[in-house]
């Protein structure tokens, strides 16, 4: 078997005196959707924000794509190829819709302070080819119409895609989505889904955090169940849901039994 | 650019309509002298200084959305980086050294003061790195005080700065062997000494809006403005947040700098009073009043704050005497009283300033129509 895409193992993270994940170990395979569920507080969002780099690990190993990281920043993991989205959006709302994505693009390309003052041949190109390709992904996620829209403008289903999008536009291999149906009402998380599963046959791995059970079980390959920082059950949707910890952490368990 | 040029939003203007506003700022110096006196051809220099100090300042605030309270030191560092290395008064504090005190040529003097001043840009960003709004300012306000009362007090033990007393005898700013602090003549025309200098700032002036234009349409601009909306969006969209910030730090600073050695090369005189919070609180409003973000709303408000002093200068005093027959409110007074109901009135009604970006006022418009559904 090929190695995969990202191994945690052993991962601790604590706040202060309060741990909120510890002997974390899953690994996703490339090309799966992988989902990450538990009860609130169970510490999926801060394993998220470790993958990310936006938290820094006290304790285990993160590999990522054969490279073994400590204590990296989120924008080196960007460059390595993760991008994600935030559970309560976080686009950069004051500007349209297509420069969001622009940004995104950041990382893949080069031009600095003397190509933006010379704007020679190399930096037109290369601004010419993010603009191209920001507007093809806002196509891709559906929300073309509005490229020229303020990103605090458009609806919240819009937002979404629009994060997604900006995601995109990094070339990620690992794209990490923190609850991106919440909110969504069914037909618009039937969308999401058929766009997730596209965005799967590109090649990209997805990884998702998600309280939609259903959504969960219809789209991903296996499904990690977090509980009080520790992952208690693994696998693919159907073996995790007859799991009787799972059932025990979602339901509670009659202590006297 | 044509987008910025018509805020309304619909006509864009033609060359024909560029070319004569290029001519009419051309011939703004002969009919400012012809028509209010060579008094205000000077005043008209100063505004250009402080435009350009404005739109430095645009970089940092209305860009990175780095607010900074002490963006005058890097004035103050351009403007005493050309008054040592201009003057005969480096003889006193190295006269083995320099018995003559250090004459280098203004156009030496101005990549040399934009890397300093750069390099005090990089100085006070680096520590405010993890700072973002009240702590970023008052952390830039003190940087602003710490160069300032520097400047004050190291005329000992090495007498470097002159302490209070300031500088004087800049060597005046000479372009080709021509002197700019004489009257010249040039094919036939003949052009005041404050002439000269309003053309060599217009020219820089247009240098410092062709690369805030230049930035703001870039990589670095759009990844400025995402720092500036998010930051840690920015960072997870691979944006490396502290080089950048550095980078919007110096490169405001630079323009400081470079505007603080005309200003010394200008006025041949250069003292720590020049450099007071006062002054980067003027900055500050420049950039605000005009429109965060938008260079030409940064103009306006850069022309509008450096001219209104001096238009109340003139005018209060005869129109008091002529209306009451004695001077009641000295203009000084008046001017901070009109200056603070000018900045009560525009944050009421135009809160993005008097002439907002595309963006801001976009965002307006739109709140707008929120709040009316």
């Amino acid at each position: 078997m090929t190695v995969p895409l990202l191994e945690l193992s052993g991962v601790g993270k604590q706040f202060g005196g309060l741990s909120a994940l510890s002997e974390v170990s899953l690994h996703i395979k490339r090309g799966e959707i992988y989902g990450l569920i538990g009860p609130n507080g169970a510490g999926k969002t801060t394993l998220f924000n470790v993958i990310t780099g936006l938290y820094q690990l006290n304790a285990g190993e993160f590999n990522f794509n054969g490279r073994s990281y400590q204590t990296p920043k989120p924008h080196f993991l960007a460059q390595a190829g993760i991008a994600r989205t935030f559970q309560n959006i976080r686009l950069f709302a004051n500007l349209t819709a297509l420069e969001n994505v622009m940004i995104g693009r950041h990382v893949r390309t080069k031009a600095g302070v003397f190509g933006a003052l010379l704007r020679n041949k190399s930096t037109r190109n290369e601004e010419r080819a993010s603009t191209e390709r920001a507007r093809e992904l806002l196509r891709y996620v559906g929300i073309v119409k509005a490229h020229q829209t303020l990103a605090k403008n458009l609806s919240y289903g819009e937002q979404r895609r629009l994060e997604i999008a900006r995601a995109l536009a990094t070339d990620p291999l690992l794209l990490a989505l923190d609850e991106p149906a919440a909110g969504m009402n069914a037909t618009e998380t039937e969308s999401l889904k058929v766009l997730l599963q596209d965005i799967r046959s590109t090649g990209i791995t997805v990884m998702l955090i998600e309280h939609d059970v259903k959504l969960i079980m219809g789209l991903c390959d296996r499904v990690a169940v977090l509980d009080y920082g520790r992952k208690i059950a693994e696998g693919v949707p159907d073996e995790v849901r007859q799991n009787p910890a799972v059932i025990a952490a979602y339901l509670g368990v009659d202590d006297a039994a | 650019m044509k987008q910025l040029l018509s805020p309304g939003g619909g006509t864009q203007p033609t060359k024909f309509t560029l070319c004569l506003m290029f001519a009419a700022v051309l011939l703004l110096p002969f009919a400012t002298d012809a028509l209010l006196g060579r008094g205000w051809v000077r005043i008209m220099d100063f505004a250009m200084l402080y435009i350009m100090l404005a739109l430095g300042l645009n970089i940092v605030v209305g860009y990175a959305g780095l607010l900074d309270l002490g963006y005058i030191a890097f004035f103050a560092v351009g403007a005493y980086c050309y008054a040592l290395t201009g003057s005969p008064h480096l003889a006193l504090a190295f006269p083995l050294l320099f018995p003559d005190g250090l004459h280098l040529s203004f156009w030496l003097v101005v990549p040399l003061a934009a890397l300093l001043a750069g390099g005090f840009g990089v100085l006070l960003g680096a520590p405010t790195l993890r700072l973002r709004g009240d702590y970023l300012a008052i952390v830039t306000l003190g940087f602003g005080e710490i160069i300032r009362i520097f400047m004050n007090n190291l005329n000992a033990p090495i007498n470097l700065t002159n302490g209070p007393q300031g500088i004087s005898r800049i060597d005046p700013i000479s372009m080709a062997g021509v002197s700019l602090n004489a009257t010249q003549e040039i094919f036939g025309i003949v052009l005041p000494s404050v002439h000269l200098y309003f053309y060599l700032f217009l020219g820089f002036a247009a240098l410092v809006v062709f690369v805030s234009q230049r930035l703001e349409k870039s990589r670095i601009g759009r990844a400025w403005m995402a720092i500036r909306e998010d930051e840690i969006a920015a960072s997870s969209m691979g944006i490396n947040t502290r080089n950048l910030k550095l980078l919007a730090f110096a490169m405001g600073a630079m323009f400081g700098g470079v505007s603080g050695t005309l200003f010394a090369g200008f006025q041949g005189f250069v003292s720590p009073e020049s450099f007071s919070l006062m002054e980067s609180i003027m900055v500050l409003c420049m950039v605000v009043l005009g429109g965060m973000g938008n260079i030409y709303g940064v103009i306006l408000g850069g022309l509008l704050l450096a001219l209104l002093p001096e238009v109340l200068r003139h005018s209060v005093v005869p129109l008091q005497q002529a209306l009451f027959g004695k001077t009641l409110i000295d203009p000084e007074s008046l001017r901070m009283l009109l200056f603070g109901t000018a900045l009560i009135v525009v944050m009421l009604y135009r809160p993005a300033g008097i002439w907002p970006s595309r963006v801001r006022r976009r965002e307006l418009e739109t709140d707008e129509a929120a709040e009316i559904v």
